[in-house]
């Protein structure tokens, strides 16, 4: 009647072992959490004896996964970042414009001369002298657009034209735009990465949400603003031709150009060409260092390709001056005194020391494609995060103990069982918890303090059907059998509809919340497996022991 | 000796007061809805945007001062509360809270706040700052609102399935009935509604639901059992049948979360507030309103042979 096969009664046992033997690690947080430092330490740098020791402090044998503390926990910062994406489009096209007049130049007999007009950020407009030609001028032209690679595989083009009159209208096509935004995301988080490293903080979490923003969530970071110093600048380092200086910033700077205002001499203004003779993405390395008159600096070096396009630029042009410009505003604008080999050189300017370490990072890490605009930040103290775990931590001791005392005098010898139950119940949860890699935040923690109330529901349920049966005089072994067997059904129903809650909570909620759904989830799953299972298999073990002829539930 | 919060044997009648139950009840809501549109909530900044600080300093807060301070700033709408907290007196915690600024998020605010509140108070540190754009606060409300709709649909779903559709009727009217009468006492008390309230308005929304479908689901079996009894009789043996149980489980989710309540930190305190609010709720409207509602509309009882076997080859199929 409460048989319970033999292998059944081991993978019980196996199961609750396993989950045990997962959580474990958590009871010495510290000692772990050291452990996992050294083992990685070590295979960056190498051993030191302190390494060492901290590694044999917890034998290699156990399991070291802990549970991950959430940045409401820990202490941190959060940053939702999005992604001007919109940026690329009017670089791009900006720097087409040296290929197409080169292509219309070619059949200039026919086509006549070609000028480029002022046109809105993303577009690139010329007018044609020969209108007649224009069916050839476009043809020429479509030549250079190629078809979007995308995962749907359709062939579209990247370029679209247009034409009014004498004038040519040019943009980028939208499948090309959403390739685009794809690349810009792919190469953003890498960059984000990067800088971020340079902080030198342990598990940063860098995500990808939606389709234009970045999560980054670096813990142990006491204030946002040196994260957002380093992610905010877009650090884009071009050389760019100049067309004149200027002390009036209202000038029209005439097409294909733009006007610049000048970091160091105030009210001074640039006139650059759009297109970029060199770009930062063709840099190498970039180190601060001092020039000739001890001022702060920073060097620089070319790859190979940058090299060969900074030599012939300097090569053609010596006596007139070009600017180095960083993020739209002209940092220096020397004249070509001879043609500059080797793809090296300083950039000078009236840096501090902290500026030109903050510059030459920035530039090693490689330009943000586009501008970042921060949505959400959130900064947690690591004070206040030690004191939301030690809070946590008693009221989960007191809500535990009180549930057990409550249990045994409700329910006797049988709240003695669901309370083995519970505490196993908590044990899997944070193995669970561990081996998932989950992360544990303050609603989190209220989400099992909520489950230890919660999980005890299943066995009253099962309990008080015993008793129930015991007063229509059934046998023990009956009503125990009969109590499990008729409350199944209220129990799955029950804990469905609480695990569906849970499950769109994980879903559309976000950090905290999403933190609460996993230990909600899990709890739930944890709670119908404890109770179905394990105080099942304990009631039956002491049944068995006992054979008692009466019971009292 | 056993602790019985309920006797062994009850036989309260649940439906002979139904007009004060219901009556109480539609009161509750309808002054909720009052509340909710004179008072409104008091949302924080997930989901109207704009900063928080959260200051600790050695000193008690005047909370006068601190106000003086960040006037002359022009941050607009600042409100500062003096975090309360029964096991911390000295009163040294505040929440600042200012409206959004013209940036998404503004790094010298931060700063300009901070230099403004030492003036005052050398040892001010901030413990939290927490800084919402307007853009996400405006999808974050989206996404709540939608959290909760999908959440009451997926149930009601789940529950005409397993059951009739006047079970599903009954369990989300017992729902919506407690998720705005929650929302009654926030806005009554003018306890911050932020995210993680949506949490927990959720979890009410299990917790409630939980509840009813043990009852139902005794109901169901009461149903099979006693083909010729009123349904009302029924709902009286089922609902007192399950009383105990629904007592019991009540105080040990309470006795968790009032410990938490108490001992977890001023943090996470309205997260529990509003949970032990639904748990308390839910509990009466599984008994009051979710069963009285079924009760009104009735349930198929023509249980003929063919429905019968149909019905019990659903349950079997569970048990399996």
């Amino acid at each position: 009647m409460l048989d319970i096969p033999l292998w059944k009664r081991i993978s019980i046992w196996a199961l609750c072992a396993l989950g045990l033997w997962l959580a474990l690690p958590n009871a010495f947080y510290t000692t772990v959490e050291r452990h996992n430092d050294a083992v990685i330490e070590i295979e960056a740098t190498g051993v030191t004896p302190e390494l060492q020791a901290d590694v044999d402090a917890w034998p290699s044998y156990m399991p070291n996964a802990l549970v991950n503390l959430g940045l409401d926990l820990r202490g941190g910062v959060h940053l939702l970042a999005e992604v001007q994406v919109e940026d690329t489009y009017a670089t791009r096209v900006d720097g087409m414009w040296t290929t197409v007049r080169n292509i219309l130049r070619e059949e200039r007999a026919t086509i006549g001369g070609v000028r480029q007009l002022d046109a809105a950020p993303g577009f690139l407009k010329l007018r044609i002298a020969n209108v007649e030609a224009m069916p050839r001028a476009l043809e020429l032209l479509r030549t250079l657009a190629q078809p979007v690679q995308t995962l749907a595989g359709v062939g579209e083009m990247d370029l679209v034209f247009a034409s009014d009159g004498d004038v040519i209208s040019m943009t980028l096509s939208d499948a090309e735009k959403a390739a685009m935004d794809e690349r810009t995301m792919v190469q953003t988080l890498e960059i984000v990465r990067r800088r971020v490293d340079e902080v030198g903080t342990r598990e940063p979490t860098i995500q990808r949400q939606g389709t234009q923003r970045v999560l980054i969530q670096v813990p142990g970071l006491g204030s946002a603003e040196e994260l957002k110093g380093l992610l905010g600048q877009t650090a884009k380092l071009e050389f760019r031709p100049v067309v004149r200086r200027t002390n009036d910033p209202a000038v029209a700077p005439g097409p294909g150009n733009e006007i610049m205002p000048s970091v160091d001499e105030p009210g001074q203004y640039y006139i650059v060409e759009k297109g970029a003779v060199v770009g930062g993405e063709d840099l190498v390395d970039a180190q601060p260092t001092t020039d000739q008159n001890g001022g702060q600096a920073v060097s620089f070096r070319f790859n190979i390709s940058g090299a060969q396009k900074f030599g012939d630029y300097t090569a053609d042009n010596i006596g007139s001056p070009f600017a180095i410009v960083l993020d739209g505003e002209v940092i220096s604008a020397p004249t070509i005194q001879s043609h500059i080999a080797g793809g090296s050189g300083i950039i000078t300017g009236r840096f501090s020391i902290e500026e030109t370490i903050k510059l030459s990072a920035l530039l090693r890490a490689g330009a943000l494609p586009a501008e970042l605009t921060f949505e959400e930040e959130r900064t947690i103290g690591p004070e206040l995060g030690q004191d939301s775990i030690e809070a946590g931590r008693i009221a989960c001791i007191v809500a535990f103990a009180a549930v057990l005392i409550f249990m045994v005098l409700s329910y006797g010898t049988f709240g003695f069982f669901a309370n083995i139950a519970l505490v196993i119940n908590v044990g899997l949860i944070f193995g669970l918890l561990s081996a998932i890699g989950a992360t544990l935040t303050l609603p989190g923690i209220a989400g099992i303090v909520l489950t230890i109330g919660m999980a005890v529901d299943a066995n009253v349920l099962i309990f008080e059907r015993i008793r129930e049966e015991l007063k229509a005089k059934r046998g023990p072994a009956r009503a125990i059998e009969l109590g499990y067997e008729k409350a199944l059904s209220a129990i799955i129903d029950a804990n469905i509809t609480t695990f569906l809650t849970a499950v769109i909570l994980f879903v559309m909620g976000s950090g905290p919340v999403k933190g609460f759904a996993i230990t909600l989830g899990l709890g739930i799953i944890t709670s119908v497996f404890t109770a179905i299972f394990v105080t099942r298999l304990v009631v039956v073990i002491w049944f068995e022991r006992k054979r008692p002829k009466e019971i009292e539930v | 000796m056993r602790l019985k919060l309920v006797p062994t044997e009850t036989n309260f009648d649940f439906f002979s007061r139904g007009a004060l139950s219901g009556g109480f009840s539609v009161l509750m809501m309808a002054a909720s809805v009052a509340l909710f549109f004179m008072m409104g909530l008091n949302f924080g900044i997930d989901f109207r945007g704009g900063t928080t600080f959260r200051t600790n300093a050695d000193n008690a807060v005047v909370v006068a001062d601190y106000r003086e301070a960040l006037a002359p700033l022009g941050l607009g709408d600042t409100s500062i509360v003096i975090v309360q907290d029964p096991l911390k007196p000295e009163n040294n915690v505040t929440q600042i809270r200012i409206e959004a600024q013209d940036a998404a998020v503004a790094s010298e605010t931060t700063q300009n706040v901070l230099a403004a509140l030492k003036a005052v108070d050398e040892t001010v540190r901030f413990e939290a700052v927490e800084s919402v754009g307007p853009k996400v606060s405006g999808e974050l409300v989206q996404t709540a609102v939608l959290a909760v709709v999908a959440a009451i649909a997926a149930v009601l779903f789940y529950i005409w399935l397993r059951f009739e559709w006047q079970f599903a009727l009954g369990a989300v009217a017992a729902l919506v009935h407690d998720v705005v009468i929650t929302i009654g006492a926030f806005a009554l008390l003018q306890i911050k509604f932020d995210l993680a309230i949506i949490a927990a308005l959720l979890t009410i929304v299990g917790y409630s639901l939980n509840d009813t479908v043990v009852v139902f689901d005794r109901v169901r079996e009461n149903l099979r059992k006693y083909k010729t009894r009123a349904l009302q009789e029924v709902l009286n043996l089922s609902i007192n049948e399950t009383l105990s149980r629904t007592v019991m489980t009540s105080v040990t989710t309470l006795i968790a979360l009032i410990s938490l309540f108490v001992l977890g930190g001023d943090v996470i305190r309205g997260f529990v507030f509003a949970m032990i609010m639904g748990v308390v709720i839910g509990t009466y409207s599984s008994v009051f309103v979710a069963s009285a509602i079924l009760n009104r509309l009735g349930v198929k009882r023509d249980w003929s042979k063919e429905a019968a076997n149909r019905a019990s080859g659903q349950y079997a199929d569970i048990d399996a």
